[in-house]
């Protein structure tokens, strides 16, 4: 009975091509829409939170100036110094690494070939703060560190552009205009979010960047590993405080620095992009109903067309029940069949619309199957009110109906 | 399934064993309410027994397409009584009167009525669909069906591919491939021109005698109503003369 009902309903769509189409076509596009919004939003999240992982966990950022971003508070402003890293390293608890950072770049000539990549002056920290590790050679030795000697650790790309199949280690690589000696190659991280690709760098000891780069004592950012489990919030405190105490900041003046909590910066920008997701999703979903809305109207339509071929029905013996199947099956059919098609389309459209904006495709199962399940009971729903007006009808008006 | 469950009439032994295949018993028909009510029958009477060929005539408005409906169960009667096989069917709702169409009777009409885009055999298919036939089943009585309206060969075509008397001979073909007891006919040859319905009316002949099935039919051109054994006159809505074929003068 309940197959009988299937293969009339499907006997039905494909005399009917063109309109099942057509009729479809707002579920499709719906269904596309909310998996696009939902996946592209999911990636975008994805994105945030592999570059702030990528970034170093339990990482605190220490700027001068009182705003973030560029532009800040101009030259005035005083910077950091080595000295600062140092007293937050011994006045602060709870703390696993602080990394004094000078960013620089610069042309790198090695044999024959030359590349161009950022120069991170920095101490062994860094590589804590930032969760690097070695593939090969060592880390800076205190002597290095400490009189700025000519070495460096080069990141995957720099090796992979300048060293091609040869080993890095012990080799010259001319930085700009002076010579140094690689003596360790980062493990790669690989392209990290947005595109960015994190290997592209050279690290040099913090003192060699102050003397052959900036010539000043200056450090652009300082970057605080803190331990697992630690209060955010008082290390930033403990900090800001030390650093007031520092600058010799009266009660009165503002702090002419800032601290940035990276997890602090994800979860806020996670949560925007949820609410972003969430709100385009909705947005999609109503397009959805919009859907529903289109196929219970070509269903009345086709109800009120085929009114005799339902009295033929009926007149044959058909009962109401096999009627109101029929045209709900007809219904849930054209709108299963329509979800299937927008998964299909989504599917297709994320991974590239996800290249363009650089983020991951994230597959989320979970919104493919809701979305399908969604666009069946939408058929059921607005198919219900056309095949319950089929069901109804008297034979013998139908039969008479034009 | 017997008439009697359909009917939830269990009282089997209240049946005469002998009784008339369909019996009308003061069957009137009121069409609106209060000042438009209109009574399309006032009052009809008759008896059909199994295996007659009966052709109703009448002027237009008098009543024989309501009466037909009545007889096909497609409609209920305002008042009086219908007992077919002998059992009482006038308050049967409207599953239990399909259920009775699906079992008993075949309709065919003036229109023909074949679902449009649909080949000769699915249309005559569509009855035993409903009956939950296996689709060999279907196919091999189709086939048959089809063969015994003179259609074999036109199996795969549609109805826009079939002339209009081509038509009717599938529509008579989905009537009749159910086997029913009773074939109604509302006009079947109004839409056709006289060759060809003179041939449909040799086609109902023909299962009247070769298939035993009752065919009752509803005509106003006196030469269609020949082929019929007896001729009931319908005239504002009540049966004004009842004849059987040898009371007609013969042509
Ligand atoms: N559904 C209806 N509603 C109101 N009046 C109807 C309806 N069907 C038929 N009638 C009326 O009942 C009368 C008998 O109709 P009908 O049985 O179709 O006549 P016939 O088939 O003999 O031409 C006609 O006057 C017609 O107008
Ligand atoms: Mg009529």
């Amino acid at each position: 009975m309940f197959l009988n009902a299937i293969l009339l309903a499907l006997r039905e769509i494909c005399r009917n091509l063109m309109r099942s189409f057509l009729t479809i076509l707002g579920i499709v596009i719906g269904v596309a829409a909310v998996i696009t919004m939902v996946t592209l939003g999911n990636g975008a999240t994805q994105a945030v939170a592999d570059q702030i992982s990528s970034l170093g966990s339990n990482l605190l950022i220490l700027r001068p100036g009182q705003r973030l971003g560029p532009g800040r508070d101009g030259v005035s402003v005083p910077r950091f110094r080595i000295a600062d890293a140092e007293a937050i390293s011994s006045q602060v608890a709870s703390l696993q690494a602080v990394a004094p950072v000078v960013n620089s770049g610069a042309t790198l000539v090695a044999g024959n070939e030359n590349w161009s990549s950022a120069i991170n002056g920095t101490t062994n920290d860094y590589l804590i703060a930032g969760n690097w590790t070695l593939a090969t050679g060592r880390a800076f030795s205190e002597d290095e560190e400490k009189l700025g000697r000519a070495v460096c650790i080069i990141g995957e790309t720099v090796r992979a552009k300048l060293f091609k199949g040869q080993d890095p280690i012990g080799s010259p690589l001319r930085v700009k205009n002076f010579s140094c000696e690689v003596i360790g190659l980062l493990a790669s991280k690989g392209q990290g979010a947005m595109g960015m690709d994190q290997d592209d760098m050279v690290i040099i000891p913090i003192r060699t960047a102050q003397r052959r780069f900036t010539g000043n004592q200056n450090v652009s950012t300082i970057l605080v590993s803190m331990k697992d489990g630690v209060d955010s919030a008082r290390v930033i405190e403990q900090i800001g405080d030390l650093m007031r105490e520092r600058r010799k900041l009266a009660d009165h003046e503002e702090d002419n620095f800032n601290i940035q909590d990276t997890k602090q910066i994800a979860q806020t920008l996670s949560g925007a992009i949820g609410t972003l997701t969430t709100m385009f999703g909705a947005v999609a979903a109503v397009s959805l109903l919009v859907g529903g809305i289109g196929i219970m109207n070509i269903m009345l339509v086709s109800v009120t067309e085929r009114t005799r071929e339902i009295g033929i029905r009926l007149a044959i013996g058909a009962l109401e029940h096999e009627v109101l199947l029929q045209f709900l099956i007809e219904a849930v059919a054209l709108s299963a069949f329509g979800g299937l098609v927008g998964i299909v389309l989504a599917l297709l459209a994320c991974p590239f619309l996800a290249d363009l904006m650089q983020v991951p495709f994230v597959f989320d199962p979970f919104i493919n199957l809701l979305s399908f399940g969604f666009s069946a009971a939408i058929g059921v729903l607005f198919g219900y009110m056309p095949a319950r007006k089929a069901a109804s009808l008297d034979p013998i008006e139908a039969l008479r109906h034009e | 399934m017997s008439v009697s469950e359909a009917s939830g009439n269990t009282d089997d032994a209240s049946k005469p064993a002998d009784a008339p295949l369909i019996a009308f018993q003061g069957i009137t028909k009121t069409y609106g309410q209060g000042q438009t009510a209109f009574l399309a029958l006032r009052g009809v009477d008759l008896t059909i027994h199994a295996g007659e060929f009966l052709a109703i005539m009448g002027p237009s408005g008098s009543g024989k397409s309501t009466a037909m409906n009545i007889l096909g169960c497609l409609d209920t009667p305002s008042a009086g009584a219908y007992l077919f096989q002998g059992a009482h069917v006038e308050h049967l709702d409207r599953n239990q009167r399909a259920l009775l169409r699906r079992h008993y009777l075949g309709f065919v009409f003036q229109g023909f009525n074949l679902l449009a885009r649909t080949s000769a055999q699915e249309n005559v298919e569509l009855p035993l669909l409903y009956r939950g036939e296996a689709p060999e089943k279907r196919h091999e009585a189709a086939l048959a069906a089809l063969a015994l309206v003179g259609l074999s060969g036109w199996e795969h075509h549609t109805p826009a591919e079939l002339s209009g008397g081509q038509q009717q001979r599938v529509a008579i073909a989905r009537a009749i491939v159910t086997q029913p007891l009773v074939l109604l006919a509302d006009e079947p040859t109004g839409n056709l021109d006289s060759k060809r319905s003179h041939e449909i009316m040799e086609l109902l002949v023909r299962l009247n005698q070769e298939q035993q099935i009752t065919v009752l039919m509803v005509t106003h051109e006196p030469d269609m109503a020949k082929y019929a054994y007896r001729n009931v006159h319908f005239v504002d809505g009540v049966v004004s003369s009842d004849s059987r074929e040898e009371a007609l003068p013969c042509s």
